[in-house]
């Protein structure tokens, strides 16, 4: 399972960079949400992976799942899909007032 | 438990809801459409009375916590009561004192400044003013390293929505491209931030900076690679945030593109980003890091010159004023890391000392910047011989003292703060270079200083009519004249500030003090393991 996890966190992570050093802005807002989601795995990972335990005390555990990983991914999906949100909506604008959808503000080619 | 260590928290929060529940934030939107202009009018000026008693009741706040840590306490303030490594603590010990301090004084004469009319371009200016205010308080205080990231991207997006606010029409492309530009890197940044947190609590188990700063100096070898690494990944992140040199490029743009109260908040912007690094730099870093000591300090030094040099060139080439102000922050970035990355009690207490002197002057100058621009027409801030400015003595005198103070001439604290960074450096190998950088870019500044101010106010083209614009009167040159004063106030009262100054390194550099405050007197590891042993039954 660790291989597998690892290998979908570098997939997302390498997409996510190859989409944002994208010149438009729509291939640059899902390299963004693609690095996000990777980071999400990422700090989930970080409590190491663990299937079926209980993050808080209950009787008869074997064991326990570290709970904090858990609080800062919740974190971190909010605040990621916030952003997300607002950097789409910006991109909208600056496609309005810009005329283009490229990164850089120059002409379409 | 201090309360006071909360308030400058709480305040801008509070602040904040209540001003998104006050009528008059909907104002611009009624007036654009012709709606009750004078009856929201009023409504707003309360909004804006009680934008600045909350900034005014934040510097008094902060003014009250560094008397309190004045003695050299670290105040600890565990929110929700949660012991020392398990919940989110706010630490307040003489360097946030001191850049709390800085933010609220800043942010007052900013605000000042906004009152003028800049506030109405967009509804909810001021309720993302305090939220700015919030995101800064909280990262100078947080003692958790998780709880800093969420306070960067508190302050993160109040600064993206208040990027993008100001005037239609003139500059609003730019201020968009800037702000895509700005918006995109951050997030890229924060994402990092993120990476680099994951894995120090994968490796070392906390977020609580003072239980890394144990746990880091004890890490195993076999592990010692990704705390290096995550490390390393740490000081990227705050260098994209301070603007240091590869990661700067983002900041011209985004500073020239905004209002001019909102460029001289951001100010403080990049100060957050040095302030992370040094607070990285010397707790969990530092010189008892065991293992992990001295990480950051050997790319401070040469990236922060490099920074300055750019920065100095950026100052020299630019052709608009805004620009040429924004440049003007990423040489004095370079300047402050300098003075960190010499290390040391000196070095640090000579950049606490820039610190104030560099973010009040540029924020002096971009308010400058705005007054001046508004008065010459189409010419905006470029910097081209146009017509004679209304009030050009004012104007041109204020311009003259900030442009002075900004370069770092003698009578200033500008001069003091680089005397006491090459006083510093007396003792370091890099001396040639830090005296020809620090030296050589502030004669390049004050050459491009000298050929804007001469530009803008000597040199006036016969043939262009002057414009009917009234000269600044006395509420509009306030704020810079204000921002100056304090300035001043560094000059003057140089011996005490100094001492705080170098106090404040001394207490950085021996952060013990800071690691019993928080953890108690007994800084074991084996808290970490009880919460699982101690559920079973």
């Amino acid at each position: 399972m660790e291989a597998l996890f690892a290998l979908v966190i570098g997939v997302l992570t390498a997409c996510g960079v190859y989409l944002m050093l994208r010149g438009r802005s729509f291939p640059v807002v899902l390299g963004l949400t693609l690095l996000s989601y990777a980071v999400n795995l990422f700090l989930l990972a970080m409590g190491r992976l663990t299937v079926g335990r209980p993050p808080v005390i209950s009787a008869g555990a074997a064991g326990y799942a570290d709970p904090v990983p858990q609080a800062l991914v919740l974190t971190a999906i909010v605040i990621g899909f916030a952003m997300t949100a607002f950097v789409v909506v910006l991109a909208l604008k600056a496609k309005a007032e810009l005329g283009t959808d490229r990164v850089d503000g120059g002409e379409a080619p | 438990m201090n309360h006071l260590v909360m308030a400058p928290v709480l305040l801008p929060l509070l602040g904040g809801v209540l001003l998104l529940f006050l009528p008059g934030t909907r104002l611009p939107l009624a007036a654009r459409d012709g709606g009750h202009i004078r009856n929201a009018g009023a409504v707003s000026d309360l909004a804006r009375a009680l934008g600045l008693a909350l900034v005014a009741a934040q510097a008094l706040a902060a003014l009250a916590l560094m008397r309190e840590v004045s003695d050299g306490a670290t105040l600890v303030y565990a929110v929700g009561n949660w012991a020392a490594p398990f919940g989110i603590l706010l630490v307040a010990d003489r360097l946030s004192a001191w850049m709390l301090v800085i933010t609220a004084l800043l942010a007052l004469f900013a605000l000042l400044h906004a009152a003028r009319g800049t506030d109405a371009a967009g509804r909810y200016f001021h309720v993302l003013f305090q939220w700015q205010l919030l995101g800064l308080n909280g990262a100078f205080l947080t003692g958790d390293l998780f709880n800093l990231f969420v306070f960067f991207e508190i302050l993160l997006i109040a600064s993206y929505a208040l990027l993008l606010h100001g005037p239609h029409g003139i500059g609003a492309r730019e201020r968009t491209r800037a702000g895509l530009h700005f918006v995109v890197v951050n997030l890229l940044g924060s994402s990092l931030f993120l990476f680099a947190v994951g894995t120090l609590y994968g490796v070392l188990g906390t977020l609580n900076m003072a239980d890394l700063a144990v746990k880091a100096a004890a890490t195993p070898p076999e592990n010692l690679g990704l705390v290096r690494a995550a490390g390393l990944l740490l000081f990227g992140v705050f260098a994209l945030k301070a603007a240091l040199l590869p990661f700067y490029l983002w900041l011209p743009g985004a500073y020239a593109g905004a209002s001019a109260p909102v460029a001289a908040l951001f100010a403080i912007m990049t100060k957050v980003g040095a302030y992370s690094i040094l607070r990285v730099s010397t707790l969990i870093f530092g010189a008892e890091g065991g293992p992990v000591a001295g990480l950051i300090a050997p790319w401070l030094l040469p990236l922060a010159l490099a920074t300055l040099a750019v920065g100095m060139l950026g100052v020299l080439a630019a052709s608009r004023l805004r620009r040429q102000i924004a440049y003007l922050v990423v040489a004095s970035v370079g300047s402050l890391l300098a003075a960190f990355g010499l290390g040391g009690a000196a070095g640090i207490g000579a950049g606490l000392y820039y610190l104030p002197h560099s973010t009040f002057a540029t924020a002096a100058l971009f308010l400058l910047a705005d007054l001046i621009a508004r008065r010459r027409g189409a010419l905006d801030d470029r910097l081209d011989p146009g017509p004679v400015i209304p009030g050009a003595v004012g104007l041109g005198a204020v311009f003259f003292v900030a442009a002075v103070a900004v370069v770092g001439l003698p009578p200033l604290s500008g001069f003091l703060g680089k005397f006491m960074l090459l006083r510093a450096a007396l003792g370091h190998p890099a001396l040639p270079w830090v005296m020809a950088v620090v030296l050589g870019g502030g004669l390049l500044g004050l050459i491009a200083l000298a050929r804007s101010g001469s530009l803008l106010f000597y040199r006036p083209e016969a043939e262009a009519e002057t414009l009917g614009a009234a000269p600044p009167g006395f509420w509009d040159l306030l704020p810079p004249i204000g921002l100056l004063a304090l300035v001043l106030g560094l000059t003057l009262w140089a011996g005490p500030i100094s001492e705080a100054a170098t106090a404040t390194a001394h207490q950085l550099l021996h952060p013990q003090g800071y690691i019993q405050a928080v953890l108690g007197e007994a800084p074991a590891a084996d808290p970490g393991a009880a919460p699982g042993s101690g559920g079973n039954p």
